[in-house]
């Protein structure tokens, strides 16, 4: 029964070349280029505003690029939109279930929007309600279902006709932490049982670690594209966490002494060195300040970020004047 | 032993009831039935809302049902005297049957600004179908759905003096799914343009009262100041109440001086305009603004 006009397995699930999308005489995305392979999981990662809802928007059809081409599935985005379209699913940031039908009725709906064969529609709902936990909810409205069942919902109306590439666009945002473990569990199982391609956006840095490959997006343009682990290593750097009684004259008295750069987070001081744990003996012999308590970890992808773009991804946010495209995509409409 | 504590970890990894084989489909390419089942699916879930909101159904026939026993009980006895002994209910009743479908296709057409602010719209935006197939299968939605409710009105008849004729039922409801149709269409492409529900139902407000005032629903509609008549002629809701006003007096037993009172019949320019000219502007009127609609909607992002 399931005959599937397989794409050629070398040709790249997603192709990207020299992307532009302008808003007026602001460039949004600035000539980005990059390719997925088959079954690979893709995140996309980057302060809001960096340009990847746009990126996203422009690869699933939904706007136009400026100039520059994207293929999808083996399918031009512009001049075989209902190709991609065919063969993508879809999950939005922003909810789009109807509220007013169950579960069963929104995966139906979807079912007959995309022509999925009528007598595949009872075993594929199944399957991918089953997958997300859902079969037993599947005739309760979707009124009464909770954020993470919602989100979950999508997920599985997505994989509804089979798709070849599945984007995800901050598919786990105001969840809570135990949600969003198990949609990535989903997510995981997903791409290892349908061979399916996911390319997703998120702007949690711990999440981007479930990715097979990361590209970081600031100010329209890629900054850095690897596994996570390969990014990590690049920064060379280990983390060294110290708890003081005075922050700022502690990262005064590191520039002083060790010439590095430390910065106050979350009440502690912190700040990246070669070699954390050699460093410690040295902190404490020369910093010339009481030491509560230190810790060193291996590089994060915050760290990663924060090397490639030089802020964390919560500051770029806060930032308003280097990002205040963010507030003009908006007026401009441009996340939609 | 190990037999034992075997089975139920192998049911473990393959949980009861989950096929083996993953079930995959293929999205076949877009074609003309494939239009015409996006039509169908966008028309069936507006129905499926309809009738799970029940509440719906109940508070689009109270403002119908107070013009009509309330407004009509309470007018009668200044009236009697220029109905020539029609109850003023049977003469209100034509105009409330345009008034139920009137309000519920408004109604129904707000749904698309409803779906445009919780994202459903991007839903059956981003299928592979064309937009023309999801306004036109809304547009179909929603006058069913405002002439199911026209029928509810309808099935109420007897409580005012008009009979329950085979003929006069048929030719009601085919007025009211016109109507119903032409309303949508109205509402549609005025609420493509609109982000948000709150100014729909404002400029709802501003329109539909107006046309339902002007449009002879609530008296007949020859002898007008000069100025109303110009306003009337122009009403394309009046085209609707008309025919449907002549087809339930044409089964009244009545003397002829009150028909020619209560039921004049539209003039242009002194020329008594036909039933059937009179429905096919509204048909016309539905169809162009059902085609401004989708245009509409076609150019939006």
């Amino acid at each position: 029964m399931s005959q599937i006009r397989t794409q050629d397995p070398d040709q790249p699930a997603i192709a990207v070349s020299k992307l532009v999308k302008r808003f007026g005489d602001f460039e949004a995305v600035r000539g980005v280029e990059f390719e997925v392979a088959q079954a690979e999981v893709f995140g996309f990662l980057g302060p809001n505003g960096a340009g990847k809802s746009t990126t996203i928007n422009m690869l699933c059809t939904l706007l136009k690029p400026s100039s520059g081409s994207a293929r999808v599935a083996g399918y031009d985005v512009v001049r075989e939109r209902d190709d991609v379209r065919r063969h993508i699913g879809l999950v939005f940031q922003d909810p789009t279930l109807d509220g007013y039908l169950t579960a069963a009725q929104n995966l139906q709906l979807h079912a007959e929007l995309y022509g999925v064969p009528s007598a595949l529609v009872a075993p594929r709902m199944r399957q991918v309600l089953e997958m997300v936990g859902l079969w037993d909810r599947k005739d309760g409205p979707v009124a009464s279902f909770s954020g993470g069942m919602r989100r979950r919902l999508e997920i599985a109306r997505g994989l509804m006709h089979s798709p070849r590439v599945l984007f995800l666009d901050e598919p786990t945002i105001g969840l809570d932490p135990q949600t969003r473990r198990s949609i990535w569990g989903y997510i995981r199982e997903l791409q290892q049982r349908e061979e399916i391609t996911i390319f997703m956006t998120t702007h949690y840095m711990d999440e981007a670690e479930w990715c097979d490959r990361i590209a970081i997006m600031d100010q329209g343009q890629i900054v850095a594209l690897d596994s996570p682990e390969a990014l990590k290593a690049g920064v060379g750097k280990d983390r060294v966490t110290i708890q003081t009684d005075d922050n700022e004259e502690a990262i005064s008295a590191l520039r002083e002494h060790f010439g590095v750069d430390a910065r106050v987070s979350e009440g502690a001081v912190s700040f990246g060195v070669a070699g954390g744990e050699q460093f410690v003996p040295r902190l404490f012999a020369e910093l010339g300040l009481p030491i509560r308590g230190v810790s060193v970890s291996r590089p994060t992808l915050d760290d990663v970020f924060m090397a490639f773009t030089g802020s964390t991804i919560r500051d770029a946010e806060e930032d308003p004047s280097k990002h205040r495209n963010r507030v003009m995509l908006q007026m401009m409409g441009g996340r939609r | 032993m190990s037999g034992v504590s075997d089975a139920p970890r192998q049911q473990q990894a393959a949980p009861a009831g989950e096929p083996v084989e993953v079930v995959r489909v293929v999205v076949p390419r877009r074609s003309a039935r494939s239009e015409l089942r996006a039509i169908k699916v966008v028309w069936r879930r507006e129905l499926i809302r309809f009738v799970n909101d029940r509440m719906r159904i109940v508070t689009t026939l109270v403002q119908p049902f107070l013009f009509l026993f309330v407004l009509g009980g309470g007018l009668q006895q200044l009236a009697s005297a220029g109905t020539h002994g029609v109850n003023l209910k049977t003469f209100l009743f034509p105009g409330i049957l345009c008034m139920a479908v009137m309000f519920t296709a408004m109604f129904s057409a707000a749904s698309i600004v409803w779906d445009r602010e919780f994202g459903f719209l991007r839903e059956m935006m981003v299928a592979p179908v064309r937009r023309s197939s999801i306004v036109i299968g809304k547009c179909l939605g929603g006058a069913t759905v405002a002439a199911f409710q026209g029928v509810i009105v309808l099935a109420i008849a007897g409580l005012v003096h008009v009979p329950y004729d085979i003929g006069l039922i048929l030719g009601v409801l085919g007025l009211q799914l016109l109507l119903a149709f032409a309303i949508t269409a109205f509402g549609l492409a005025v609420a493509i343009r609109i982000k948000q529900m709150q100014s729909f139902m404002g400029v709802m407000q501003m329109i539909v009262m107006p046309m339902f005032f002007i449009s002879g629903a609530m008296f007949p509609a020859n002898g007008l100041p000069r100025w109303l008549t110009v306003l009337n002629r122009l009403d394309p809701l009046a085209y609707a109440v008309d025919p449907m006003r002549r087809l339930v007096f044409s089964k009244l037993a009545i003397s002829p001086a009150a028909r020619h009172v209560l039921d004049p019949g539209l003039t242009w320019w002194g020329w008594h305009v036909p039933a059937v000219l009179e429905a096919g502007v509204v048909f016309a009127l539905g169809v162009v603004l059902l085609l401004v609609a989708i245009w509409e909607f076609s150019a939006t992002d």
